[in-house]
């Protein structure tokens, strides 16, 4: 036996048991998702009024936590990849805070701030009459403050690996600061734009603990489709399931959408 | 901004950091085409950069078409976008996003342009530039030198006050380079402003431009027309890019005294003092015996290297003084010279060009 032949042989058995053990971990509690779907009633389920309605409502809030994420964060990843200001450290520690925060303690923080009594929110409710807590709105300001990291830090990311080359050549070509960003650096890093996006979209999409603490559980205002589920599992627990096969079939896109950035990187190395 | 009165590329330009100064005076006038030839690290890029804009002065001012567009003693410093100033990069920097007609269209859609004016802007450099049939292909599908001229034609679409080049030819194949750098030479003469070129190839250097600026350690060590440098050069560098032997002595009465030792009779008596002389490799003769004969220069000397250059064969000699000398391949065989032989060399003082230094 060669020297290649060994190497290249399969491991050995301490580390080849554990590693099965992890992959049949990780993988069998989404095949018994799929075992014991509702599949004879599956249409029906899913296209019964709480059902609709928590979807619909679903897609419209992540749509909106995603837009919002857009408007600010991109703007907030140019800044933080970009320019020289005091505590830039400090900032870009506090866009991964709600990453790593639990969302259940997101929710209270959002409630602490934006709730009626909240040290922002007793104003907005005093002076503007705007409510955020137990409506759709909160909802999506709930789904936003849990996502809106992943394009900062998705696009900051584009942004420093960016060659200012382009940058210099469009300046010199008489292109304006805000005129270089939307037509060279922008369209330049729009990959990422993409794959920032796709991730915001699918983490507000199934976003639990921060909507339920923040936003409540309404039916029809503030019931996304992970809370449908959740309240499913103690009615009907095949709505429960049929439900999350819709999170698991979003998640499974998600995957696919992003398998050129994510998985082929580790392929190469 | 300040109006001067003074056209054209005008300025001392001076960039500082740790570990270099860059300390040149530039001065190029419209429809002028100035190559600024000198070896990597020389400092040419940063002179580039300090012309359009992307790196600031540390001392010095410059003037383009007639306004102060960097003058740091009385704080006046001209965006990179609003100087007018046409750069064709090294690497060319073509838009990936964008087709060939929408990169040239990038300069006249950032004046201000409509989206179709700034079109058919582009459409007439494209003509001009004979990138016609190029127009809606992607930068990555273009040879190097269709990208060069994309990059000239999107430079010159954007209708600078004065074009700058950097490293023209460098990217380019051999076989490309020609060709490239002909037709390059035609489209500098009809820009009607200034051009500023850097390079570190001397063929660039004396084809594209009409004077040559030679930039080395961060300070001009000659310029002159492009002519003249090349049969006059004031350095080693110079002298070794162009492939000829430079020799420092005095002169006096028609001798020239070689620094390190040796004795040149040259053909000018009127010359005193430090001199130069340059002598190409091929004006030098080569022979196993002293030579009986008109030249009058003559001297011995050791092969020291032996080295095929295209269909001659270059040899090191040292002597009084050592030379580089070209001889055919077949007179290397005829004369069975190898290293180590000792060879008598001859050049007539005709050959010899002797100028102050």
């Amino acid at each position: 036996m060669t020297r290649r032949d060994r190497s290249s042989a399969a491991p050995p058995w301490p580390v080849a048991l554990p590693a099965a053990l992890s992959l049949l971990f990780l993988g069998l509690p989404l095949l018994a998702l799929l075992i014991k779907a509702p599949w004879g009633r599956l249409w029906s389920i899913l296209t019964s009024p709480t059902s609709l309605q928590a979807l619909r409502l679903s897609l419209e809030t992540a749509s909106a936590a995603t837009v919002l994420a857009f408007i600010v964060g991109v703007p907030l990843a140019w800044v933080l990849a970009r320019a020289e200001f005091p505590g830039r450290r400090l900032a870009r520690a506090l866009v991964t805070v709600p990453l790593v925060l639990p969302p259940v303690v997101g929710g209270i923080a959002l409630l602490l701030a934006f709730g009626r009594r909240g040290i922002v929110g007793q104003y907005l409710d005093s002076c503007c009459g705007i409510t955020l807590p137990f409506t759709t709105a909160g909802v999506v300001v709930a789904e936003a403050f849990v996502a809106m990291p992943f394009l900062v830090i998705t696009v900051e990311g584009a942004l420093r690996g960016l060659d200012t080359r382009f940058e210099d050549a469009a300046a010199t070509l008489g292109a304006s600061r805000l005129g270089v960003f939307r037509r060279v650096t922008l369209p330049l890093i729009l990959p990422s734009l993409a794959a920032g996006g796709v991730l915001t979209f699918a983490r507000a999409l199934g976003e639990f603990g921060a909507t339920i603490t923040f936003a409540g559980n309404l039916p029809g205002v503030t019931q996304t489709l992970p809370l449908a589920v959740y309240v499913g599992l103690e009615g009907d627990p095949s709505e429960a399931v049929a439900l999350s096969l819709v999170l698991l079939a979003v998640s499974v896109i998600v995957l696919v959408a992003l398998r050129d950035k994510w998985l082929r990187a580790g392929a190469a190395s | 901004m300040t109006g001067t009165g003074v056209e054209g590329i005008v300025g001392r330009v001076v960039v500082s950091r740790t570990d270099f100064t860059l300390d040149v005076d530039v001065e190029v006038r419209p429809g002028e085409v100035v190559a600024v030839l000198g070896p990597n690290g020389a400092g040419k890029s940063t002179l580039l950069r300090a012309v359009c804009g992307l790196t600031p002065l540390t001392l010095g001012s410059l003037t383009l078409g007639g306004v102060v567009v960097d003058d740091p003693a009385r704080d006046v410093l001209v965006a990179s976008s609003e100087r007018g100033v046409g750069l064709v990069f090294q690497d060319y920097r073509l838009f990936p996003h964008l087709s060939v007609l929408d990169n040239v269209a990038f300069g006249p859609r950032s004046a201000g342009r409509s989206r179709s004016q700034s079109r058919a802007d582009a459409v007439a450099w494209v003509e001009r530039l004979r990138l016609t049939a190029l127009v809606d292909r992607r930068p990555h599908e273009l040879s190097g030198g269709q990208s060069q001229r994309v990059a000239l034609a999107r430079a010159l679409a954007s209708s600078p006050t004065a074009l700058l080049l950097d490293e023209p030819t460098a990217a380019l194949d051999a076989t490309t380079r020609l060709d490239v750098r002909r037709d390059l030479r035609d489209h500098l003469h009809q820009f009607a402003g200034p051009t500023l070129l850097v390079t570190h190839d001397p063929l660039d250097a004396l084809v594209l431009a009409d004077r040559i600026v030679v930039l080395e350690h961060g300070t001009t060590t000659q310029s002159g027309l492009a002519l003249d440098i090349a049969r006059r050069p004031a350095t080693p560098y110079v002298a070794t890019l162009l492939g000829l032997n430079l020799i420092r002595g005095r002169a006096h009465d028609g001798d020239v005294t070689v620094d390190g030792g040796g004795m040149l009779h040259v053909a000018d008596r009127t010359l005193a003092g430090d001199v130069l002389v340059a002598v190409r490799p091929a004006a030098i003769s080569l022979h196993t015996a002293q030579p009986e004969g008109s030249a009058r220069n003559v001297w011995p000397g050791v092969v020291d290297g032996v080295e095929p250059l295209g269909d001659r064969v270059r040899l090191t000699v040292t002597g009084a003084p050592t030379v580089l000398v070209d001889v055919t391949a077949g007179a290397v065989a005829e004369l069975e010279v190898r290293p180590g032989d000792a060879v008598w060399l001859s050049a007539k003082a005709t050959e010899l060009e002797v100028y102050p230094g």
